[in-house]
């Protein structure tokens, strides 16, 4: 490993000053960095570890109703607020189908929104990679790429961005609150990461220096508790990325469908806000048909990347799967196999 | 606790000892779960150094420059070792005196024939400097087009497969089978490479002191590791000394020593310092082998009773562009479907890959997947139930050779198995089962076989005046249980309780154990020991019956019984003597014997030795998604005298999880442009989670073997990965419709 060095900054803005020259990273749980560092894929000169910073490690309800949470919460611990569960079940149920139950120990709010893709290629060194090496070509184009995007891609980059824990987070119009050397900003987590167009190297809306402090959930996130899943497919029942997830949270009167919030993970390079689909739910009857047009208008615009026409059918069945799980209610205690399809398996049932 | 243990020899005199079938737990336990047990890495000897290798990133071509300086200026690098100064050797790394002396890659030229082939090794004084130092030797390449995939090359017929197994075999005709037959099938299965993952990565710590070398590392087979390096570097074997006192798994991966591990011993060498080299996970898929991908094709036919009139078995596998080992997937139809007629083949390619070696059951597992898929098939094209089916076909006598069963208590396994699963109630159509939850349901058969070998094994046995024993084999333990397995045979061969034996393994200044592999080590060690046992026992019986001053004066050979440290005559137990009265009297402090174990020539012409099992598995499918979940496994096996149940089960439920690995989730996916494997770590590489596998149930189901082994022992390490992958891949067929053909099933593959 590179020598770099270590730097334990006291406040929030000795960080963001240590942070602010070139070849800084900000450690955090370091369940991502650490082994991006191991394998070569990025060699920072200098690593600001915030992991001590108190004032980052904080979950507040905020006057208006909504929620704060600090970037260094870790992602257990979150899942594992008995109040954050029950008011946004969905995204505790993300957290806890995420990595395992040790990576989420160590695993932070802020390290999940900014955790790298898993694109082999990425890393693999020795691959071309425009991610990596702005315009030195993208290997994944034609090779083992079963796993990438169907949504958003360009011929510069076709990878996802692996996060269960924004799926939901997009879906509620959570906010990032940024720090750096202009102050704090907030950004949409629906803005903030970015599509790869021509420059996949830039994946958020960060600039040098600047440091999540925390994300914000808006007061009517809660609304929807009563009736919102986080569903994901993957290819073991435990400890695996998403193939494609959903998480869908309804607000049902009378059959009819007052709001609706949608997203899909490991469809893009960001967590996919499915707008269209919501429009045609809203109002709408809540039934079957009607998930099946939200689900077809949600993939509309998919394509194949490679070889995974099959993840855009996918989709289509997780959204109608997602958007039904809603619809019956969120379980009164969340599933020992969290957002797996065989959360519902009898004597599976207990208190993850 | 009673034993009773004739002196002579003879299976008709044994009986179940007092420690041998007790379910003790691992005597190696508690070390482990403390973490206090020492593995070859734990090991750090005054000045040690640390190697770290530098490997091909290119499947093919050649190292066209290194730069070195960079690496030793780096602050910590003590030496960079690549061809020009690689320590001479006493042997070309690449000559191959028998079919078992693999090829290795230790820096004899800068050609590149692999991914992560090493092509430098950097010695440092930390760990960082030297994987720093390996980053900054910036290779580069001349670099030739990889040849990744089973099309990328042309075939051949291997001159042997597997152990030297013919590469074509068949009995009867098969073509005449086939055309004389009501049914027909024909199916082509594809499984890929899979990599061993033991969760220990290839580790050595290597002191040299002028021409005797001392050894940390793990190893299945001490004294092969010793001959090999022996004669690598010209020296004798008895100056090399290999501790390997406990493996966190090998799977075949480190039977034979690999070209890293005498890379650690090279490096030792050119520094004149200790030297520990460890691999990172992504550098053991390449230099340490694993199973290589298949494509078979099977043919079968069937009369209008479902009765097979013609088995034709075709695999194609590939082997590296620089060495020999061919899967012998075929042969897996030469022992378990009676037919008139087998045709059992290979082809094979070379490709861009680190030789391909044993991997838990190698041949038999990927044989296995594709034939239970196809005999499910089968059964299904004469409308049959696949267990009756099994049953109907089921094989009285060895099917390739005709020679008569050593033991087979497989009839046994179906039943038991099928009533604890609960088989009776299965639809024959696929999808028709669903569960309260909506849920595809799907029930799968397959059946177990794994040959019992013998190989050749020695151990040392000692009684002493204080009443004590000592049992020295260098044995190994794998995490499979040896430790444990063989201190109860060893105090049943001496007549002991098991606290009372002092025993010794995993280190190859004891007596040679031979290789821990082929499912063969129980019984070949244990074996060993057992014969060992009795002839201390012999001589302390001597002592004492031709001494007029014993109580045994008299009784000869034949009339004494050991047991808890005393001998008895067995006419009358009233007359005993303990060993150490004997041993006093004797005016020794102890006597020595020692024992061999090794098959019977004249059985192994005459019978046919396999254990046998059968494994049933349910499934759950999503309807919609395709994800898959096995719910429900039982098997049931016969292997022979079981040592020790708790191992035993662990061994089956450890191979039924690999099954389950086999047939929904290992595979190396491989780069087809650079041959380089994308999923070398076990975040990606996918092997079964606790949540996979939520309910495994080992039948042990009792079998004696009057032919195998004076203990009776088969093996039970491999077996339970045979049957367990087919009867998963036919549980989906089941539940789907689909019937799966390449493995691991994936989920688009399923999507209808
Ligand atoms: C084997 C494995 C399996 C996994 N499976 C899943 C899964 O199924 N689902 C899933 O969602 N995730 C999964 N993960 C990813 C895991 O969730 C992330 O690694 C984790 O969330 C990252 O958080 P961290 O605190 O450890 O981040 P770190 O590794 O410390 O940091 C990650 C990145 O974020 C930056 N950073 C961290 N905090 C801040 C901040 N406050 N402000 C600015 N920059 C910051 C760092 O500089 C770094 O670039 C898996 C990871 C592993 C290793
Ligand atoms: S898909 Fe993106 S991350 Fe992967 S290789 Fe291409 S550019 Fe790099």
């Amino acid at each position: 490993m590179r020598d770099f060095d270590y730097i334990r900054p006291a406040s929030i803005p000795d960080a963001i000053a240590a942070a602010a020259e070139p070849g800084s990273a900000y450690l955090a749980g370091g369940t991502n960095l650490l082994d991006l560092m191991k394998g070569g894929v990025t060699s920072p000169q200098r690593i600001v570890d915030i992991s001590r910073l108190p004032e980052l490690n904080r979950i507040e309800r905020l006057e208006d109703g909504g929620l704060r949470i600090g970037a260094l919460v870790r992602n257990a611990d979150l899942a594992h607020d008995a109040a954050f569960a029950k008011a946004y079940p969905m995204v505790a149920e993300a957290l806890l189908s995420g990595a395992s139950a040790q990576l989420r120990n160590a695993a932070t709010v802020g390290g999940n929104l900014l955790q790298r893709t898993r694109c082999s290629y990425f890393y693999d060194t020795a691959s071309a990679c425009n991610k990596r090496v702005s315009g030195a070509g993208c290997a994944a184009l034609g090779g083992e790429n079963r796993l990438h995007a169907v949504l958003g891609w360009s011929d510069a980059c076709i990878a996802t961005h692996p996060s269960d824990f924004c799926v939901p987070l997009v879906a509620l119009d959570a906010v990032v609150e940024i720090e750096g050397k202009q102050g704090r900003r907030h950004v949409t987590l629906a803005e903030f990461h970015l599509l790869p167009g021509e420059t996949p190297q830039r994946e958020n809306a960060l600039e040098p220096g600047d440091l999540i402090v925390a994300v914000r959930l808006p007061a009517e996130a809660a609304s929807f508790a009563a009736n919102a899943r986080y569903l994901k497919v993957r290819e073991r029942t435990s400890y695996a990325f998403a193939l494609v997830s959903a998480a869908a949270a309804l607000v049902v009167d009378g059959g009819k469908i007052r709001a609706a919030r949608l997203a899909l993970g490991g469809v893009a390079a960001k967590p996919w806000r499915a707008r269209a689909a919501e429009a045609m739910l809203l109002g709408a009857d809540a039934n079957e048909a009607t998930f099946a047009s939200a689900a077809d208008a949600a993939l509309a615009d998919a394509s194949p990347s490679g070889d995974n026409a099959f993840k855009i059918e996918l989709a289509r069945r997780i959204v109608v799967r997602a958007l039904t799980s809603a619809q019956a209610g969120t379980p009164e205690r969340l599933p020992a196999l969290p957002a797996s399809p065989f959360s519902n398996i009898p004597g599976a049932r207990h208190d993850a | 606790m009673t034993l009773e243990l004739g002196l002579n020899q003879q299976p008709a005199h044994l009986r179940q000892g007092s420690s041998i079938g007790q379910p003790l737990t691992r005597r190696d336990g508690f070390l482990k779960v403390t973490g206090a047990a020492r593995y070859a890495a734990d090991n750090h000897p005054p000045g040690m150094l640390y190697a770290v290798l530098a490997v091909s990133s290119i499947a093919r071509g050649r190292v066209a420059s290194l730069d070195i300086e960079a690496a030793k200026a780096h602050k910590g690098v003590v030496e960079v070792m690549t061809p020009r100064n690689r320590p001479a050797l006493a042997m070309d790394p690449d000559a191959k005196d028998h079919p078992f002396m693999f090829r290795l890659d230790l820096l004899q030229n800068d050609e590149v024939r692999y991914p992560n082939q090493s092509i430098a090794v950097v010695i440092a004084e930390t760990l960082e400097a030297a994987t720093e130092g390996a980053v900054l030797l910036s290779p580069r390449y001349e670099e030739l087009p990889a040849r990744v995939g089973l099309d990328d090359a042309e075939s051949f017929v291997p001159r042997g497969v597997g152990v030297g197994n013919p590469a074509v075999q068949h009995k009867g005709d098969v073509e005449a089978g086939l055309k004389s037959a009501r049914t027909r099938i024909e199916a082509t299965y594809e499984t890929p490479a899979q990599y061993h993952n033991a969760m220990e990565p290839h580790a050595i710590v290597a002191a040299w002191d002028g021409d005797r070398l001392s050894i940390d590392t793990p190893s299945q087979g001490l004294a092969m590791a010793q001959g090999r390096i022996a004669g690598l570097f010209g020296i004798a074997p008895q100056n090399i000394h290999i501790r390997s006192p406990f493996l966190g798994g090998g799977f075949g991966s480190k039977g034979m020593i690999s070209g890293p591990q005498v890379l650690g011993v090279l490096a030792a060498r050119l520094v004149g310092r200790p030297v520990k080299l460890v691999l990172r996970r992504e550098q053991m898929y390449g230099p340490v082998g694993h199973r290589a991908p298949t494509r078979q094709t099977l043919r079968m036919g069937m009369d209008g009773q479902g009765r097979l009139t013609a088995i034709d078995h075709h695999a194609k596998t590939a082997s590296s562009t620089f060495d020999d080992f061919f899967e012998p997937a075929a042969d897996a139809s030469h022992t378990l479907y009676a037919s008139p007629a087998i045709a059992t083949s290979h082809e094979a390619v070379r490709l861009d890959t680190g030789t391909p070696l044993f991997m838990r059951a190698p041949g038999e597992a990927t044989g296995s997947i594709a034939l239970e898929s196809a005999i499910d098939e089968a059964a299904h094209a004469c409308g049959m139930d696949p267990l009756e089916f099994r049953l109907r076909n089921y094989a009285e006598v060895e099917p390739m050779t005709g020679k008569p069963f050593s033991s087979k208590a497989l009839r046994e396994c179906y039943s038991q198995a099928a009533k604890a699963f609960g088989w009776a109630s299965r639809p024959l159509q696929p999808r028709l089962m669903r569960d309260a939850d909506g849920f595809l349901t799907g029930w799968g058969v397959g059946t177990a076989t794994f040959p019992a070998l013998m190989f050749q094994a020695e151990a040392r046995a000692v009684l002493r005046a204080d009443g004590s024993g000592l049992m020295e084999t260098g044995a190994q333990d794998m995490g499979q249980g040896a430790w444990t397995a063989f201190a109860q045979i060893a105090a049943d061969g001496l007549g002991l309780d098991i606290d009372q034996v002092d025993f010794r393994a995993g280190s190859s200044d004891l007596p040679n154990a031979g290789i821990a592999g082929g499912s063969g080590h129980t019984a070949t060690a244990g074996m060993a020991i057992h014969n060992a046992g009795a002839a201390v026992v012999a001589k302390l019986a001597d002592l004492a019956t031709e001494n007029k001053a014993s109580p045994l004066f008299g009784a000869g050979n034949e009339g004494v019984v050991a047991r808890g440290g005393r001998l008895y005559r067995r006419d009358d137990e009233n007359r005993s003597e303990s060993y150490a009265e004997i041993l006093t009297r004797a005016g020794l402090t102890e006597v020595e014997g020692r024992g061999k174990g090794a098959p019977d020539p004249a059985s192994q012409e005459t019978y046919a030795k396999h254990a046998h099992g059968a494994v049933f598995a349910e499934v759950k499918v999503d309807p919609d998604f395709g994800q898959i979940r096995v719910t429900r496994m039982v098997g049931a096996f016969a292997a022979g005298r079981v040592i020790n149940p708790r191992l035993v089960r662990s061994q089956y439920y450890g191979g039924m999880i690999w099954g389950v690995s086999f047939a929904l989730h290992e595979e190396a996916v491989t780069d087809r442009r650079s041959g380089r494997i994308q999923n070398a770590n076990l975040a990606e590489y996918h092997v079964p989670v606790n949540a996979d596998v939520p309910s495994v149930e080992a039948l042990l189901v009792h079998e004696d073997d009057p032919h195998i082994n004076a203990l009776g022992i088969k093996g039970v390490g491999e077996i339970g990965v045979t049957g367990t992958a087919g009867a998963v891949a036919n549980a989906v067929w089941h539940a789907t419709g689909v019937r799966p053909r390449r493995f691991p099933i994936r989920i688009e593959d399923l999507l209808a």
